[in-house]
C-alpha cells in the first residue's frame, strides 16, 4: 500500500525505465514527468502541472490513462470533465493528499474482450469480488454498490464509471456521500504470445478519520492489497474455468471420541 | 460413510462423515473400490507436513465407479470405472496446457497460503493438507472429484483394480523421476530408496533403457524391499552395510551414475554423521525436512548429470551441497507428478503387458484396520511395502 505521493516518486522510476509507456504518452517529456506519473502499468494517473502539489486537477481516478501535465495531452479527460456537474465525490486534492493507493495485477488466459464484457457489466463483480453483496445498474454511467464487512456491518454508496474505452479500460469513482471516497479502475493489456491478458486494477480511497475506519475494512479486507489480489484470483478462475474451487459443503471428520458421531460438513 | 480422518500426530482414525456431494457443475462422484496408503500419507501421519487440521479426511490414490454426474461433466456417465490422478487440474490454465499439471493455477481454494509458503502455488490435492487446498481425501468409501471432466481416466472393464489402481499415483511418479533423467541407452541410474515409488522408478528406468539400475535401500530394515529391486532388474546396495559412494564407483569403473534418483523424501534415515545431526536438528524443530538421501544423491551423481527429485520436501533443508551440484554442473528436475501427462500412455503400457503394476501390493485390508495399516507400513513391519484399502469390505 502506497500514499499517492510514494506512488509518484515510485512510478516516476518505471515511467523513465518504460520503454513501451511511450506510445501512451508520446508528448511528455522527461521534465514535465518528474513528479506525474503513472503507477506501474496500473492507471491512476495524476494530473499536475509542474513542479507544483497545489497545481494537482485530477488524481486518484485510477486508471483512465489520463495524463494531464503541461502538455495537456489527455485524451480521457472528457469523459472525466462532463461529469462534474452533480453528486461531486472526493476531490482529487482530497485523494492525493490522504488517499491510499493500491494496485494489483493477473495474468488471465482469456482474450481482453471477453474479460473486458464479464467486468463492464458491473453487477457481475459480486461474483468474485466476496465483499461486494450487490452491485446494481442505475443507468449506463451510475450503479449503487452494497458491501458487507466484519459483523455484519453495511455500507452502500453510488458510483459512477468515469471513463471508458472498449475492451481496455474501465474507470469508476465514488459520488458525494459515500462513507468511504474511493475509486478504481481496471485495465486489460495482451499478454505475450498465448498467455492472455493482464488485468492491472488500481484502486484509490480515503480513509475516513475516526470510528469510520472500520468502514475500510468492510471496503477492502483488512489487507486491500491480498483482498484486490484474491478478487482477481477468483476473477481469473471464473473465466478460465467457469467456477471457484471450494471445499464448502464437503465432508470431515470430528475425531469426537463419542461413539455414533457423524462428523460434520464443512463451512 | 467411513472414512479415515486425521486427528493427529501419529494418530488417524476410521470415522462416519457425511457422504459427499456434487458441490460444483463440474463435480462427479464416485464409489470407491480400492485406495492406497502412500509414502505421501506418511509425510502427514509423523506430522513433517504444515497446515493439516483434525478431521481432514486422508488420501489421494484412489479408483471406483462414477457414481453421480455434475452437470457439466460430459465425457463421464454414472457407472464408469476411473482411476483418479492425486493432482486436481483444470484443464484450462497455462500451466494445464503445457503439460505442467501439478502447477495448475486454479484448483487451490488456498493458493494464497501456497504463496505465502513458496512464491507461487501448485495445484491442489485431494487429502493432502490445506496449503495444497484442504480437499477431503479418498480413504473412504465415496469421494466428490472436483474438475472432474479433467482429472479421472476411464478403465475398460476386464482389467482388475490391483493393475490399474498405482496409475493413480506411483506408477507416474515413478516414470516421470525416470523420465527426467533423460535416460541414453548408455546410462547407469542410481535410485535412492526402494519403496513403491522407487520400484516404479527402477521398472521404468529399464523400460527407458538404462544400461544398469541402482538401487539403494536398508538391507537392515527393508531386506524384502531390496529383493523386490533385484527383481525389477536392478543391482543393488544395502545402505547398512555397505558404502554408498565407494560401491556406486565400483558399479561404474570411476565415472559414477549418470543420473541420481531421490525416492526417498524427507524423512531419510542413514547412518552418518549428516543424518544423526538431521535428525536432532527436526526433532527440536530447527529444521522441516531430513535431507540425507538427497546429499547423496547430489554428491555421487557424476559431473553434468542429473538429480531427479520424487521425493517430497515440504519446507526447508538444511547442508544441501550446492556447492558439488554447481561446480559438477548438475541439473536438478524435480516436482509433483504431471499425472494427465503420464496416465493414457502407462495405461497402454499396462494393457500391452509391459508391467503389470499390482507387484508392489503386499497387503489388501478393509478400511477398518486402515490406523493398523499406517503403523505397519510406517515402520516396516511384516514385509509391508504397498497397502490396498478396500472401502467397502467387512472386516
Ligand atoms: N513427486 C510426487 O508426486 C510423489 C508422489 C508419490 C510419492 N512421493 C514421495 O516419494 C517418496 C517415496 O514414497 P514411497 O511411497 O516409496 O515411500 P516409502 O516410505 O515406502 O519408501 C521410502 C524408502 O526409502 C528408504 N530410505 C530411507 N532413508 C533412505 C536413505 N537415506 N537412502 C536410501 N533409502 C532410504 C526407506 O527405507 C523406504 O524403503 C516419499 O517422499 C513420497 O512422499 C512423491
Ligand atoms: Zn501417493
Ligand atoms: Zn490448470
Amino acid at each position: 500500500m502506497t500514499t499517492a505521493s510514494e506512488l509518484l516518486h515510485r512510478t516516476q522510476d518505471y515511467f523513465d525505465r518504460s520503454e513501451s509507456s511511450k506510445n501512451h504518452f508520446v508528448n511528455v517529456g522527461k521534465t514535465e514527468r518528474q513528479i506525474s506519473a503513472i503507477g506501474g502499468g496500473a492507471l491512476a494517473l495524476y494530473g499536475l502541472t509542474r513542479g507544483s502539489l497545489g497545481g494537482l486537477v485530477l488524481a486518484g481516478i485510477g486508471g483512465a490513462l489520463v495524463y494531464r501535465g503541461v502538455t495537456g495531452n489527455c485524451p480521457a479527460y472528457s469523459a472525466l470533465g462532463t461529469n462534474t456537474n452533480h453528486d461531486e465525490g472526493a476531490a482529487p486534492e482530497q485523494y492525493f493528499d490522504r488517499g491510499i493507493h493500491v494496485t494489483q495485477s493477473f495474468t488471465v488466459g482469456k482474450p481482453a474482450a471477453e474479460l473486458f464484457k464479464f467486468w463492464r457489466n458491473i453487477s457481475n463483480l459480486p461474483s468474485v469480488m466476496t465483499h461486494l453483496e450487490s452491485v446494481e445498474v442505475l443507468d449506463d454511467k451510475r450503479s449503487r454498490w452494497t458491501a458487507t464487512g466484519p459483523a455484519g456491518t453495511r455500507v452502500s454508496w453510488d458510483a459512477e464509471i468515469i471513463n471508458e474505452e472498449p475492451d481496455r479500460v474501465i474507470a469508476w469513482r465514488s459520488l458525494g456521500g459515500a462513507d468511504v471516497d474511493n475509486s478504481g479502475s481496471v485495465r486489460f493489456v495482451d499478454a505475450p504470445g498465448d498467455r492472455g491478458t493482464e488485468v492491472r486494477v488500481a484502486m484509490d480511497y480515503i480513509p475516513p478519520a475516526g470510528r469510520l475506519g472500520k468502514l475500510v475494512a468492510t471496503l477492502f479486507g483488512e489487507a486491500p492489497e491480498q483482498t484486490i489480489k484474491e478478487d482477481l484470483r477468483r476473477f481469473k478462475r471464473l473465466m478460465e474455468t467457469g467456477l471457484i474451487p471450494t471445499t464448502k459443503g464437503q465432508p470431515r471428520g470430528t475425531c469426537s471420541r463419542f461413539f455414533g458421531s457423524e462428523g460434520e460438513i464443512e463451512q | 460413510m467411513k472414512a479415515l480422518t486425521w486427528c493427529g500426530t501419529g494418530d488417524v482414525r476410521v470415522s462416519n462423515v457425511p457422504d459427499p456431494k456434487i458441490l460444483q457443475p463440474r463435480d462427479i462422484i464416485i464409489k470407491i473400490t480400492s485406495t492406497c496408503i502412500c509414502g505421501s500419507d506418511l509425510h502427514l501421519y509423523d506430522g513433517f507436513m504444515p497446515t493439516m487440521k483434525a478431521g481432514d479426511i486422508l488420501g489421494h490414490e484412489f479408483m471406483g465407479i462414477v457414481e453421480e454426474v455434475g452437470p457439466e461433466v460430459k465425457n463421464l456417465k454414472v457407472g464408469d470405472r476411473v482411476v483418479n490422478p492425486f493432482t486436481i487440474c483444470c484443464g484450462a490454465c497455462f500451466y494445464c496446457k503445457r503439460d505442467l499439471w501439478s502447477c495448475c493455477e486454479n484448483t487451490n481454494p488456498n493458493a494464497w497460503m501456497a504463496e505465502k509458503m513458496m512464491g507461487y502455488s501448485p495445484a491442489g490435492l485431494f487429502g493432502y493438507s490445506h496449503l495444497t487446498g484442504g480437499y477431503a481425501g479418498g480413504q473412504a468409501q465415496y469421494a466428490r472429484i472436483p474438475y472432474a471432466d479433467v482429472g479421472p481416466i476411464k478403465i475398460p472393464d476386464g482389467i482388475p483394480d490391483d493393475k490399474v489402481i498405482f496409475l493413480s499415483d506411483i506408477f507416474p511418479t515413478g516414470y516421470m523421476a525416470a523420465e527426467n533423467c533423460n535416460i541414453q541407452p548408455d546410462d547407469t541410474v542410481a535410485i535412492w530408496g526402494c519403496g513403491p515409488v522407487g520400484q516404479f522408478a527402477i521398472r521404468s528406468a529399464k523400460m527407458l533403457g538404462a544400461h544398469q539400475v541402482i538401487a539403494i535401500d536398508d538391507g537392515a530394515r527393508v531386506p524384502e524391499r531390496l529383493r523386490m529391486a533385484e527383481e525389477g532388474g536392478a543391482i543393488t546396495i544395502d545402505m547398512h552395510d555397505e558404502y554408498i559412494y565407494d560401491k556406486l564407483l565400483d558399479l561404474t569403473a570411476g565415472r559414477g551414475p549418470d543420473s541420481c534418483i531421490d525416492a526417498v523424501g524427507m524423512e531419510a534415515h542413514g547412518y552418518t554423521l549428516d543424518a544423526a545431526y538431521d535428525k536432532v536438528k527436526t526433532m527440536l524443530f530447527m529444521a522441516t525436512d531430513r535431507a540425507h538421501a538427497l546429499r547423496q544423491a547430489i554428491n555421487c551423481c557424476r559431473k553434468g548429470g542429473t538429480v531427479s527429485i520424487p521425493g517430497v520436501y515440504a519446507g526447508f533443508l538444511d547442508k544441501i551441497p550446492m556447492g558439488p551440484a554447481m561446480n559438477k554442473g548438475l541439473t536438478f528436475k524435480m516436482g509433483q507428478t504431471h499425472m494427465k501427462k503420464y496416465m493414457g500412455p502407462l495405461l497402454e503400457r499396462i494393457q500391452n503387458g509391459e508391467i503389470d503394476p499390482s507387484f508392489v501390493i503386499t497387503h489388501k485390508l478393509p478400511i477398518d484396520q486402515a490406523p493398523e495399516a499406517y503403523k505397519i507400513f510406517r515402520d516396516k513391519q511384516d514385509k509391508c511395502i504397498k497397502v490396498v484399502l478396500k472401502p467397502h469390505e467387512m472386516n
